[in-house]
């Protein structure tokens, strides 16, 4: 019989009583690098895809190619991730046996199968030249399923138990769409002559603002529940993803003039990227380890007579 | 479809034997746990797990004599500290008055809590909602059963459970939980830990006949002076919709590990596709204006 206390140095504010303050839920048992990787990659292919779409229109044919190959990369080698992540890879194709509109990874499994293929339609196009009417048509489809791979990802961590991922449902859509958004922008820059990547270096810089906001958003907003992304090895890489992106973010205003300042500002927003996406998974393993972020909300919502309903909100 | 099945766990007259877990790991041909020491009771089976589909939980709560002659709770679940007149008072979680008083007492000898956790057969279950493969359904009995030859080990039900019931097995690499004994119901017989439980502290029939039975066996309580006794997951009101498998507790629910209100996770879920819808929203506002603003530049 434990309180919860003993074993904890911070938060003496909630008082609460465990089982020998052992965890009410499992932690996610999504490995590192497999899911965070996978989540950045996604968010990857996501935006490029719509960057890929704006420079095709707009006579932007080199930075329409680099776009269209990151997004087929990101989906194929994200894709590749998450077979790996499986219990039981040879069984991948399951994925796609039923189509379960309840489950954010049944649909965002039949989001990514799509992505994939149209992805790689376009890009193959465009690297060979064959069949561009095709390729185009791909490419604009990819306009839906891009940004739909890049923010189901936030649905599907915020429909479980995890009590800092599932607060996070309004906040981590707007954390994965920024940080798609500025993976994206780096890697076209990076990729894409300087005289090109004008709208890559925007895109960059809106991502790093958005996700900048949004993860302190997140981490000041939830209260409690909102700890693990202040604190431990999420509060770390989460902070280290802020510096990073800011600094990226704030670069990409002098990369129009300096390859120096393009590259720099490339890969911080790239690392800032990956951090954030790994402090988003670290959290969510702190917070179903401890008991305190399971029980004190709902003990809460019984002792003030409204406990939590069955049906929607 | 027949008849909704379920367990009643009275923990009242549970003695902590472990026969269930037993019979369980016997009947569903389990792999062990490996050996376990957790030093904190006489629990070391710990929490429920793949390959640990009953698990007998083991709360000791004791006053502790302390110099100046106070019993004091010792690591007890008492929730306010400070010294205490006998034993130490507890709240009874409920509105039953004890002899005119609201608060119930651990006896100068203290108690032993002892409660059979299993899988709760959610009415709107987590790890059911969120399966992509259709590995997890639900039987003819109205439990929820997860079908090895189709789970490829995504993971996804683990964190999806309120209740932290469901796992994946290490070197099996799919996930697994209490079927309620599946086969057995198929095959008429009872589940094998209910077969198992010599005080039928685990009772297995119709969930209405359950609740029932259950309500009747908490008045009997009172009326003894037990007003510590509550139902805890009988309600089809609760958040997952009521639970197949229900429990009369003597404590809160977080005593025993259990969530004291819990909710099925895809209860929230259109609106968390809505704030995704305006994320994308906001990604395709943003890639617009940085070409077309990029041009005018």
């Amino acid at each position: 019989m434990s309180r919860g206390t003993r074993e904890r140095a911070v938060a003496p504010e909630a008082e609460f009583r465990s089982y020998y303050g052992r965890p009410v839920i499992k932690r996610p048992i999504w490995h590192v690098p497999h899911m965070p990787v996978y989540l950045y990659l996604g968010g990857l292919s996501g935006a490029s895809s719509l960057t890929a779409i704006m420079a095709g229109l707009t006579g932007r044919p080199h930075l329409a190619r680099t776009a269209r190959i990151a997004a087929a990369a990101g989906a194929a080698l994200g894709t590749g991730f998450l077979v790996a992540e499986l219990g039981r890879p040879m069984r991948f194709l399951n994925m796609l046996r039923v189509f379960k509109p309840t489950s954010p990874m049944s649909v965002g499994s039949w989001i990514l199968a799509a992505q994939g293929g149209l992805s790689a339609v376009a890009a193959a196009s465009a690297v060979t030249g064959i069949l561009p009417a095709a390729g185009d048509a791909a490419a604009l489809a990819t306009g839906v399923t891009g940004p739909l791979t890049a923010t189901y990802t936030a649905v599907l961590v915020a429909d479980t138990a995890v009590p800092a991922w599932h607060e996070g449902y309004r906040e981590l859509p707007f954390l994965f769409a920024g940080s798609a958004l500025a993976s994206a922008g780096a890697v076209g820059m990076l990729a894409a002559p300087r005289t090109e990547a004008g709208p890559a270096r925007a895109v960059a810089l809106i991502g790093a603002a958005v996700e900048t906001a949004a993860a302190s958003a997140l981490e000041h907003r939830l209260g409690l529940v909102g700890e693990p992304y202040r604190q431990g090895r999420a509060g770390r890489l989460l902070r280290a993803a802020r510096a990073l992106t800011v600094g990226g973010g704030l670069l990409t205003l002098l990369a129009g003039r300096s390859r120096v300042a393009t590259v720099a500002s490339g890969l911080s927003l790239t690392a800032g990227a990956l951090c954030t996406r790994f402090g988003v998974l670290e959290a969510g393993r702190a917070s179903a380890a401890d008991p305190k972020f399971t029980v004190v909300p709902q003990r809460e919502r019984l002792d003030s007579g409204a406990p939590a309903p069955s049906s929607g909100r | 479809m027949a008849e909704r099945m379920g367990f009643f766990t009275d923990t009242s007259i549970c003695i902590g034997c472990k026969a269930c877990e037993v019979a369980c790991k016997e009947w569903n041909q389990l792999p062990d746990d490996g050996f376990v020491f957790e030093a904190t009771s006489y629990d070391n089976t710990a929490a429920l797990g793949a390959s640990t589909w009953r698990h007998v939980a083991f709360i000791e709560q004791q006053p502790v004599w302390m110099p100046d002659g106070d019993p004091m709770s010792h690591g007890g679940p008492v929730p306010h500290s400070g010294p205490m007149s006998h034993g130490g008072p507890m709240p009874d979680g409920g509105s039953m008055p004890h002899g005119g008083e609201s608060v119930f007492e651990v006896g100068r000898d203290g108690r032993w809590l002892m409660s059979s956790d299993v899988c709760k057969h959610c009415t709107n279950a987590g790890c059911l909602d969120v399966c992509p493969t259709g590995a997890i359904f639900r039987t003819e009995f109205g439990t929820v059963v997860v079908q090895p030859d189709i789970c490829n080990g995504c993971g996804y039900c683990v964190p999806a459970c309120p209740f932290g019931v469901i796992d994946r097995r290490e070197g099996d690499g799919r996930a697994w939980k209490c079927t309620m004994c599946y086969d057995r119901l198929r095959g008429g017989l009872e589940p094998a830990c209910a077969k198992a439980c010599p005080t039928d502290s685990i009772q297995f029939g119709p969930l209405d006949e359950l609740r029932e039975r259950a309500a009747a066996r908490v008045d009997t309580l009172h009326a003894a002076g037990h007003t510590e006794a509550r139902l805890y997951g009988e309600s089809p009101g609760d958040g997952v919709g009521g639970m197949g498998a229900f429990f009369l507790l003597l404590d809160e629910p977080e005593v025993y590990g259990l969530p004291p209100d819990p909710v099925v996770p895809t209860r929230d879920l259109p609106a968390m596709w809505g704030w995704a819808g305006a994320a994308i929203a906001t990604m395709a506002a943003a890639v617009a204006a940085s070409f077309l603003g990029g041009r005018s530049r």
